[in-house]
């Protein structure tokens, strides 16, 4: 039952970034709207960062703080396997943040085709940018 | 369009999920990513730096060079969206239209073509899609803004040894400015805090960041290592990297929280900046 | 890691992704946006990524919200799709 209930887990966690990352996916090719579009967009991007930061993912292991930071026993022995791997999570923190700033600029661009052409309608756009 | 991305989401979802079942096993201690590298990490950023946090200590210090271009990449976002957005007094089609509000009668006045009453306490000056002045959201961001930036600050400067760090720090200092813009109004704000400053503040963090890397190669050391600002701050090497690391978190604080307004002051104006959300 | 609250949350985002891509005003869009990522951030504090959590519950749900707002303040609130 133990392991049933871990393979399940296992599996269901990785189904899960795929179905995540194929709904955003889906979002930035078939989607209309632009503001759909970078939604989608934000979608995809935030499956990957939960697969990177479920890669260092470890059983029985505490946040990658470390014990004994200051104190009598500073040279108290640290073993790694009782941290996370802190590796993936500096990667994915410097990503939302650039995700951000490239967030602001896609809003930034919409705006300034919603002022040029009226509308944020992927289609009307086209047929506007046809008739001229 | 519809049917052909369906057709290629789901052809590559299959995909996916065939080679998931070669992924090592969920939260498994022995796998790949956390046998290789990482125990090296764990067990010596201690004696190395100092640094509780390891996250924080790979961030800044080990990963230094990667983290500074990053902040450089969110101080280019801040100017694309200034560059895409900004509309400058010279270049607009017709002047403005200016609406003020008389505030003991509560008569509104609309001024066109650039025509404007000197600032007085009679009037205040109000936007075009008018709400009413709210006492209560008014008063209580003026009386959570000061504790917020408190935190925030408290956020930079104890990311060694909790939670937090430069960026996160940055964003919740710049929430609380837009914050202000969006309880009181935009003009409000960028009177506080004009442009000119923001800009010289996001080139100032990333300046900072950059700086403290020069120094460090001024003082016969690589780039970005901080251990030869021991004999400026006269602390021993592993201190000195502690310390290093703080000094370019205050960098990217100060870089993050100067983009983060930026970008919501063009785009919740739409580069106009005279009247926001 | 309490793995019951993992599945339950992890069931959430997707319903909050589809969601936020399903309904047909923008506003609402943004909203459902905030709320995917604020269960995003619950999903990796479970995972022990508190940095990055931190960072998400700041960033994710608190600034893009609003700069999703401001953006369909700027343009238009309606969409057919």
């Amino acid at each position: 039952m133990t392991d049933l209930i871990s393979t399940v887990v296992a599996k269901y966690n990785y189904w899960i970034y795929i179905t995540l990352m194929m709904i955003g996916l889906y979002a930035m090719i078939a989607k209309n709207n632009l503001v759909k579009k970078i939604v989608g967009m934000n979608i995809f991007q935030t499956a990957i960062i939960l697969f990177y930061v479920s890669i260092g993912v470890k059983k029985g292991a505490t946040i990658p703080i470390l014990e004994h930071g200051h104190g009598p026993d500073v040279h108290h022995v640290v073993h790694a396997v009782d941290y996370i791997n802190p590796l993936p999570h500096v990667l994915m923190l410097t990503a939302i943040v650039v995700g951000v700033a490239t967030l602001g600029v896609a809003l930034a661009l919409a705006i300034r085709i919603y002022n040029n052409y009226n509308t944020l309608e992927e289609n009307e756009i086209l047929t506007q940018v046809r008739e001229k | 369009m519809k049917i052909i991305g369906l057709i290629i989401v789901v052809v590559t979802g299959a995909l996916l999920i065939y080679a998931a079942a070669d992924f090592p096993a969920w939260s498994d201690p022995a796998s790949p990513a956390s046998t290789y590298l990482s125990p090296y990490f764990i067990e010596k950023t201690m004696e190395e730096t100092s640094v509780p946090n390891i996250v924080t200590a790979v961030l800044a210090d080990y990963r230094g060079f990667d983290t500074m271009f990053e902040t450089t990449v969110i101080f280019s976002a801040g100017v694309v969206c200034f560059f895409l957005l900004r509309i400058s007094r010279r270049e607009e089609e017709e002047p403005e239209t200016r609406y003020y509000r008389h505030v003991l009668t509560g008569v509104t006045i609309q001024l066109k073509e650039g025509y404007k009453i000197p600032p007085s306490a009679d009037f205040e000056r109000i936007d075009a899609v008018w709400t009413p002045p709210d006492l209560i959201i008014k008063t209580g961001c003026r009386i959570l803004i000061p504790f917020i930036q408190l935190f925030a600050l408290y956020v930079i400067a104890h990311g060694h040894h909790s939670p937090g760090g430069g960026f996160q720090g940055g964003v919740i200092l710049g929430a609380s400015v837009i914050l202000f813009a969006i309880s009181h109004d935009l003009r409000t704000a960028v009177r506080r805090m004009s442009e000119k400053l923001i800009g010289i503040l996001c080139a100032v963090g990333v300046s900072i960041y950059a700086g403290t890397g020069a120094l460090c190669l001024l003082l016969k050391q690589n780039f970005l290592d901080y251990s030869a600002l021991a004999g400026v701050l006269h602390v021993d090497p592993i201190t000195a990297r502690s310390h290093g690391i703080l000094m370019v978190e205050i960098g990217v604080g100060i870089a993050v929280l100067a983009t983060m307004i930026w970008i919501y002051n063009n785009i919740s104006s739409a580069g106009r900046y005279r009247q926001g959300l | 890691m309490i793995w019951p609250i993992d599945l339950a949350i992890l069931t959430l985002v997707v319903i909050a992704g589809i969601g936020a891509l399903m309904v047909k005003d923008l506003l609402g869009a943004a909203i459902l946006f905030g709320a995917y990522s604020f269960m995003m951030c619950l999903l990796w504090s479970i995972m022990g990524a508190v940095d990055v959590a931190f960072t998400e519950a700041s960033v994710g749900a608190g600034v893009s919200t609003v700069f999703f707002v401001a953006a369909v303040f700027r343009t238009s609130r309606r969409t057919k799709d």
